[in-house]
């Protein structure tokens, strides 16, 4: 018998992971005080169950039904009248919840805010789309590409896939290359079921990735000269982070803001 | 190829020039292969190259034309999304026979570097293609030598296009 894998996140295999990567992660800083941060989270008041600002950005994580009166708040009390962003992550598998996230951008102070919420799978949440008409459009996408239905949206229906797509494409149980549905769309859809056999399955090149070919594929932060023979065993190398990732975003990095003003 | 000169000495001093119906049809066919504008992503940059002067199609007789019912050449150039194959596969029907099509660059042909869910994998699954175009994306002098071994392989052709061994999806 073939072993089993678990399907719960098959887009998350990948052809070749390097040892030695370790995914770098963003420092958090707490919101200063006297910053226009500041501000937003005391506006917010229990409404934000956490917050903490990453890359010069603040993340309030709310209740996901209180979405649509944090954002009235940060709306219009706090200035951010654009949403330049809302969709969502895929967390079944780890926490069997979705994160749904908006994006807001304060044109005035020049700042963005993320606000983030959890649900569950099944759970619906309110549209924002009385507040921001641009959540018409991008929650559709998130019931298109999640499956995850958005209440009182005016016209809830697919938007980037065709409207007789079966699956929604980003969830991690939905595979890369498509399942049985996707790989005959446009057949059935052009000629009918009965031309499968006609036109055969698709042909599809799996990527291959040799493990000590040094000539034609090259390693991500662990270098090694043109086709070196590393089938004996690799050096190992410290890692390095890329710098631009460790940037220190506080108060004396904001020059560049305080020049355009 | 029809002939152009009369050879005055070989045909008894008449103006007369002898070929065949196929030589005839098929040098009227392939020196006005009219495609239809069909761009489809950044091929398309490069098609529309081909048509404006610096390479100019029309001196090969080619020009680009609005409607499929005008046209009898499809280049498809470009990523062929699922969403979108349908419609294709309508503009390559509403073309009047007889009809080629040019798959021009790599998602054409098969799907590209968009190994994924949302891609059809060769153009060659809803219509029949006549020439594959190599490339991401080709130049427009590979578009241009693409039309041309369309005009040699027409050439090559029966003038009764019943009589062409064609791909079956062309029946359907």
């Amino acid at each position: 018998m073939r072993k089993y894998t678990p399907k719960d996140n098959v887009q998350g295999k990948s052809y070749y992971t390097d040892r030695y990567w370790v995914a770098p992660r963003i420092p958090r800083s707490k919101v200063e005080e006297g910053t226009h941060f500041e501000v937003v989270v005391d506006a917010l008041g229990e409404l934000s169950k956490e917050s903490y600002v990453e890359i010069g950005q603040l993340i309030i994580h709310i209740d996901p039904k209180t979405n649509l009166e944090t954002l009235t708040i940060l709306k219009e009390t706090c200035g951010y009248t654009q949403c330049s962003e809302q969709s969502a992550v895929d967390y079944l598998a780890k926490d069997g919840e979705f994160e749904l996230f908006y994006q807001l951008l304060n044109i005035t102070e020049a700042l963005r805010v993320r606000v983030v919420c959890r649900i569950k799978d099944g759970e619906a949440i309110e549209s924002v789309n009385s507040l921001y008409k641009s959540a018409l459009f991008a929650e559709r996408e998130v019931f298109d590409m999640f499956g995850i239905k958005i209440n009182n949206h005016p016209f809830l229906k697919r938007i980037l896939m065709p409207d007789d797509w079966e699956g929604h494409p980003l969830l991690k149980t939905y595979p890369m290359i498509g399942d049985e549905f996707a790989s005959w769309y446009e057949v059935d859809k052009i000629f009918g079921k009965e031309y499968r056999d006609v036109i055969g399955p698709e042909n599809r090149d799996q990527s291959r990735i040799e493990r000590y070919d040094t000539k034609r594929f090259s390693r991500v932060g662990y270098e090694v000269p043109f086709n070196a023979d590393i089938s004996e065993g690799e050096k190992e190398n410290p890692i390095e982070y890329s710098e631009t990732v460790l940037v220190n975003y506080n108060k004396n990095s904001s020059k560049q803001l305080d020049e355009r003003r | 190829m029809a002939q152009h000169q009369v050879n005055y000495a070989s045909s008894a001093g008449l103006p007369i020039a002898l070929t065949s119906v196929d030589k005839l049809v098929n040098w009227g066919r392939s020196n006005s292969l009219w495609p239809l504008t069909y761009g489809l992503a950044c091929c398309a940059i490069e098609m529309m190259a081909s048509g404006a002067s610096r390479y100019d199609f029309d001196r090969m007789g080619t020009i680009f034309r609005a409607s499929p019912r005008q046209a009898d050449v499809m280049i498809l150039a470009g990523t062929l999304s699922k969403k979108h194959s349908e419609f294709a596969r309508r503009l390559y029907d509403q073309m009047t026979e007889p009809k080629w099509v040019i798959s021009m660059g790599s998602c054409a042909n098969t799907g590209g570097m968009f190994n994924t869910y949302a891609t059809v994998q060769g153009v060659d699954r809803i219509i029949p293609v006549d020439i594959y175009l190599p490339g991401c994306a080709p130049r427009p002098e590979t578009l241009q030598y693409a039309m041309m071994m369309l005009q040699k392989k027409i050439r090559r052709e029966s003038a009764n296009m019943n009589n062409n061994t064609k791909n079956s999806l062309r029946l359907v």
